[in-house]
């Protein structure tokens, strides 16, 4: 059948919603010299050394949310699969809160209750400020770390595996960590990107905290200075795009799909 | 299950299983500490005077024409980003899915649909001015090109219109995200079916597909709407502090910038969670009716 003309009219719209700002910020980015095009704005945002330590930091971070999100997910879902499949529900539900419960109402929550006067006072030094932003951030990728972990588990016969692993003398550790960790790992690889991708440009639980993260530091920069805004979007959408574009590699390479697909 | 006598296999299975929820501990703790209590504290707060006591002050005060209204706008930006981005990604998916577009172009729109929708925050705020604003490639092009001085005839990226139009950036993916795999499960046979009995296609739609995605549709709204109404950090890079959204109002509550009662602000938090809540409760129980459609 021949294309429609109504579709090729919605998809050229759409395509130029979506293309203007990406080029038009492109454009934006290399006009910082006057009359011609250049690489200056580019220059000065890698020159900036608050460009690299806020960077450098919200990698670290994002790096930090992954493990520990990891640590926390894995050993959970396989646990509720194995022995609480009727739990299954309530910890969906759980992971999915911080989509429903905005960001900064979660971090408000923090601040009342992690303040200098509590019983965990973590805001009170830069290390346990620094822990609570990470778990925050945790917290922010439950619903897709969750998610891909408990996918990738449903693609392998966890309670098989996990007799075959105790009849040959293994503890709990070494299944998690050799057998079902292994099993999983794309799974979670796709978790972990879409992590990182939300990580790196967070900006409102990083601000409220007060934490020298990439995102408050592009804001910052958004209300002081004219193109390098738009060479910090630049490289911020390429982040993205590159980030997402593994988390998909990641997802396609999965048994799941796989099997879906053929 | 009935309790019999223990059997040699059901005492090997024991020995792992008196403690099966220590292995559940490490997280529960972590639910509690990081997001259950921190909520719990906004919605007690939002219940209590300073000094400990149950009121419904707070809540009380939210009716003042300033928060009202912040809520008010908040509400129409939502609704309004949530509306036009289920009517235009249900629009760019239908040609995808439905249009006979080339094959190779599905892949690339879903790949960026995933970029896009998680590209809001700051640098979305400045893809936008770089844009549209007044020194924007399109502002500049429009002057230039065809004489149009987008910012005489009134048009503003600081304002209610601005502000969707930049949100639809990331709601319209979100769209074509979910709904994309909903119009796959439209079956060939119903569409034939329709037709041998006579029907128009716009009778098929009215009478036959739309009726099996409606909950679909309705629940993404929903989704929509809360994603819009919780997001912070695009208003905040964009218009700063001069666009009073409740989300704006509550971030420069929490750094201590307006307001003075400091109780007002669980109260603004807990009114955020009551109409997020709502929201997304409409989305898990329509979708749970959607289930049995996609087969």
């Amino acid at each position: 059948m021949k294309p429609k003309l109504w579709s090729w009219l919605v998809f050229l719209i759409g395509f130029a919603y979506f293309a203007l700002p990406l080029i038009g910020t492109l454009e934006f980015s290399l006009r910082k010299r006057r009359g011609e095009y250049s690489l200056d704005a580019y220059a000065w945002v890698f020159e900036d050394p608050q460009f690299r330590e806020t960077f450098g930091y919200s990698v670290v971070m994002a790096l930090l949310t992954i493990v520990f999100g990891m640590l926390l997910v894995v050993p959970t879902a396989y646990w509720v699969r194995l022995k609480y499949p009727r739990l299954r529900p309530l910890f969906e539900f759980i992971t999915l809160l911080p989509l429903v419960i905005p960001p900064i109402v979660i971090v408000f929550g923090y601040i009342r209750l992690y303040n200098t006067s509590s019983f965990l006072p973590m805001t009170g030094t830069t290390f346990g400020t620094n822990m609570l932003l990470m778990f925050g951030y945790v917290t922010l990728s439950l619903p897709y770390m969750y998610r891909a972990v408990d996918t990738g588990l449903r693609t392998i016969d966890v309670r098989t595996l996990t007799e075959a692993a105790q009849s040959l003398g293994a503890g709990w550790v070494t299944i998690i960590g050799r057998i079902i960790l292994p099993n999983v790992l794309i799974a979670v690889m796709s978790g972990a990107f879409v992590t990182f991708a939300i990580v790196i440009g967070e900006f409102v639980l990083a601000a409220l905290l007060n934490r020298p993260a990439f995102g408050p530091y592009m804001q910052l920069i958004g209300a002081n200075r004219a193109y390098e805004p738009a060479a910090l979007a630049v490289i911020a959408f390429a982040i993205t795009w590159f980030c997402i574009g593994l988390m998909q590699l990641a997802s396609r390479m999965t048994p799941q799909s796989r099997a879906k697909r053929s | 299950m009935t309790v019999s006598p223990d059997t040699p296999a059901k005492q090997a299975r024991r020995t792992g299983l008196p403690l099966g929820w220590l292995g559940l501990l490490p997280f529960a703790l972590f639910a509690l500490l990081f997001l259950i209590l921190p909520t719990m504290n906004i919605v007690v707060g939002a219940f209590q005077t300073p000094d400990g006591s149950l009121t419904f002050q707070n809540i009380a005060n939210l009716f003042q024409p300033s928060i009202l209204s912040a809520y008010w706008i908040s509400i129409r930006i939502s609704f309004a980003t949530a509306l036009l981005g289920c009517v235009i990604g249900f629009g760019i998916a239908a040609a995808v899915t439905l249009g006979n577009l080339p094959a190779g172009l599905r892949g690339p729109v879903m790949t960026f649909s995933g970029v896009a929708s998680n590209f809001a925050g700051v640098p979305l705020s400045f893809a936008f001015i770089a844009t549209l604003g007044r020194l924007g490639l399109v502002t500049v092009l429009l002057r230039e090109w065809f004489g149009i001085n987008l910012y005489s005839l009134g048009f503003n990226l600081l304002s209610f219109w601005g502000l969707t139009l930049v949100y639809l950036f990331f709601q319209i993916p979100l769209m074509v995200l979910i709904v994309t795999p909903a119009l796959d499960g439209l079956r060939r046979e119903w569409r034939e079916a329709s037709d041998i009995l006579g029907a128009t296609g716009a009778q098929y739609w009215r009478m036959v597909a739309l009726p099996i995605l409606t909950p679909t549709l309705l629940g993404t709204f929903a989704l929509l709407f809360a994603n819009s109404f919780g997001a912070v950090a695009t208003a905040y890079a964009l218009t700063g502090s001069s666009l009073s959204i409740v989300p704006i109002v509550l971030f420069a509550q929490i750094r201590g910038d307006v307001l003075q009662d400091p109780h007002l602000g669980y109260a603004l938090a807990f009114g955020m969670i009551v109409v997020t809540g709502i929201a997304n409760g409409l989305y898990v129980w329509l979708r749970a009716k959607t289930e049995r459609w996609t087969v």
